[in-house]
């Protein structure tokens, strides 16, 4: 049964999966204007056009181009930026690591914040406390992580400069590392330079994307929270002389957790979705940014491969956590 | 779970609960009174330029000049009238593209949910496949497909977000169709498309209205990101996010150029999501 569910998963995954390749490999080719033409200097001849024009394989049909570059994603080739003149895939290698430790941050920020309100909104339900991080929460809420990192950027780069508001890392810093995870390798080194100079410089992105976040989570999770404390077994470890705060967190929290879990898996996704812009505001080197230019450069096989990896990226974490929540709820596990 | 969604809400419903309800609404009022009577409210020409009168500072702030409020951009624009005039870019956006999102997306949940077999799965899928999607990635790269203009950005909002539409009304059209009342209007003669429109709409009505409200927040800040990375309007016109992205490119020269499109667009996001989330909650029988 468990087998048949995962199964039927991972199809429809896929048929996601192809569906989405060819939106974006439809959209791109009815862009208008000539990619080709853009590349080439001024003075460039009917022919220079189009020998690159076949080089790139735009001169075959549509459904052609499609058979072609499918099979070569298929193979992990997603061609060459036209613009940077470079393998797609080593371009978009490069620069995922900068997104995909922002998004980290981003996640554990977020679950340490909301966890920490929600458990103080549990801890002084019925009090003016609780309504008053119920009405920061909702509002919170309400604004977009584009929003937060503009005011951010007003706050911590204007009002009072303690953090730097552009790039990744201290440029001045020489980093010979031989991977993008400027974070992860500068601590297996040693290097705490890096490391410090990287975490300051992700601080803010990473508090934009994670606030909306934290408030979802926050409110989630006391809910529950409150649920959960209503139930015997609570009142039996109050009874035996646990604090209410000892109950909370050696108690309500592991039952009332899940309904969050589900929450933060999925909510995960749209987080990274939101580096996007979040990178563009603070000039961050990551995949998002990169996004962004190829978009304006019109450099269609680059676009192309980052908005499949984004997608793909969407799609498994939507699977892992579609799956990890059969596999953690006894209910759906023997339906 | 008693405790929490009985007594509260109703308890604070006498006090604040008129404030969330009246002072979104007082600014949108502002907002729109605003792009209406642009021409007469801004001070100068929102496209003039002069360069002796750039990156004047807001009138709490030494040097600055008298009828320049909020001070001047590096082209010496003055930026009271640029956000004044912004606010009728961001509201043809907001209520157009919304309703356009709208539309399609409540059609089809309509369809998904009542006819059900193939149509549910084609929808279905459809969204899934639109859900994978970086939001704002999509949006740019639309635009980026279909040319900038006004037109553009508003068929680009409507081409993604219909999906938070179809999801939900999807889900409650399933629920109605359940119900006998839908039952009986088939046994007294009425065909399926008729009962879909005169005895299901009206009851998802209410979800539909919330919806577009939170809808309308969403797509002021999707064309507030459009013009922030230069692919809305032409970059003559005056639009919020335009406005944010020059002051955050002359932030330590002029961070007024950022703050004060920063807090329209940030009070006319929270006003629509406060009085999304207010009328989602006045319409849910379960959250009341």
């Amino acid at each position: 049964m468990l087998l048949k569910t995962v199964l039927t998963r991972l199809a429809t995954t896929l048929v996601t999966l192809f569906g989405v390749a060819v939106v974006v490999f439809t959209l791109v080719r009815v862009a208008p204007g000539n990619p080709i033409a853009m590349m080439l200097p001024p003075g460039a001849t009917e022919e220079d056009i189009a020998n690159l024009t076949r080089l790139y394989g735009f001169d075959k049909s549509l459904p052609e181009q499609f058979a072609i570059w499918l099979s070569g994603v298929v193979q992990g080739d997603f061609g060459t930026s036209i613009t940077l003149r470079q393998p797609v895939m080593e371009l978009v290698l490069g620069r995922l690591p900068a997104t995909l430790e922002l998004s980290i941050m981003a996640l554990v920020i977020a679950v340490t914040l909301g966890g920490l309100v929600a458990v103080i909104g549990a801890r002084k339900r019925g009090t003016g406390t609780e309504v008053g991080l119920d009405l920061t929460n909702g509002a919170v809420l309400s604004v977009p992580d584009f929003l937060w990192g503009l005011i951010f950027v007003l706050l911590f780069g204007v009002l009072w400069p303690v953090l730097s508001i552009s790039g990744r890392v201290d440029p001045r810093l020489d980093i010979d590392f031989t991977s993008n995870f400027y974070v992860i390798e500068g601590l297996l080194r040693g290097r705490f330079d890096v490391v410090g100079s990287t975490l300051s410089h992700m601080l803010m992105p990473a508090m934009s994307l994670a606030l909306p976040l934290a408030a979802m989570i926050a409110q989630l999770l006391k809910q529950s929270l409150k649920e959960v404390l209503h139930l015997d077994y609570t009142t039996l470890a109050r009874v035996r002389g646990f604090s209410e705060t000892a109950v909370i967190l050696r108690e309500a929290l592991r039952n009332a957790a899940l309904p969050t879990l589900t929450l933060v898996g999925v909510q995960f996704t749209f987080l990274i979705g939101g580096t996007v812009i979040v990178e563009r505001i603070f000039a961050y080197e990551g995949l998002g940014n990169m996004a962004i230019d190829a978009v304006i450069n019109r450099d269609l096989p680059l676009i192309q491969g980052i908005v499949i990896l984004f997608a793909a990226l969407f799609i498994v974490i939507n699977l892992l956590v579609d799956l990890s929540y059969t596999l953690l709820n006894p209910r759906l596990r023997h339906g | 779970m008693a405790d929490t969604t009985t007594s509260a809400p109703r308890a604070r419903r006498i006090g604040p609960v008129n404030l969330r309800l009246w002072l979104p609404l007082l600014w949108i009022a502002l907002v729109i009174a605003a792009a209406i009577f642009a021409p007469l409210l801004a001070p100068h020409d929102p496209l003039e330029q002069d360069l002796m009168l750039e990156r004047l500072p807001p009138w709490f702030i030494a040097g600055s000049e008298p009828g320049y409020w909020l001070g001047t951009d590096s082209l010496g624009r003055d930026v009271l009238s640029r956000m004044i005039y912004g606010a009728r870019i961001a509201l043809i956006v907001s209520f157009t593209a919304a309703l356009a999102a709208c539309v399609v997306g409540t059609a089809m949940g309509l369809i998904a949910g009542f006819y059900g077999g193939w149509w549910d799965r084609v929808i279905s899928r459809l969204v899934d496949i639109w859900m994978a999607f970086p939001p704002v990635l999509f949006a740019v790269l639309l635009v980026a497909v279909l040319g900038t203009g006004l037109g553009s950005v508003i068929l680009a909002i409507a081409v993604i977000d219909w999906t938070r539409f179809a999801r939900v009304i999807r889900a409650e059209t399933m629920v109605q169709a359940r119900m006998d009342y839908v039952d009986s209007a088939r046994i007294g003669g009425a065909r399926r498309m008729t009962a879909l429109i005169s005895e299901i709409l009206p009851n998802i009505l209410p979800s539909v209205i919330a919806l577009l409200t939170l809808e309308m927040g969403i797509a002021v800040i999707v064309e507030a990101i459009l013009s922030f990375v230069n692919l809305s309007i032409s970059s003559d016109d005056p639009t919020w996010g335009a406005m944010i992205a020059e002051g955050r490119g002359a932030i330590h020269f002029a961070w007024w150029v950022l703050l004060f499109p920063l807090i329209s667009l940030f009070l006319t996001v929270l006003s629509f999501s406060t009085l999304g989330e207010g009328l989602k909650r006045h319409f849910d029988p379960v959250l009341q």
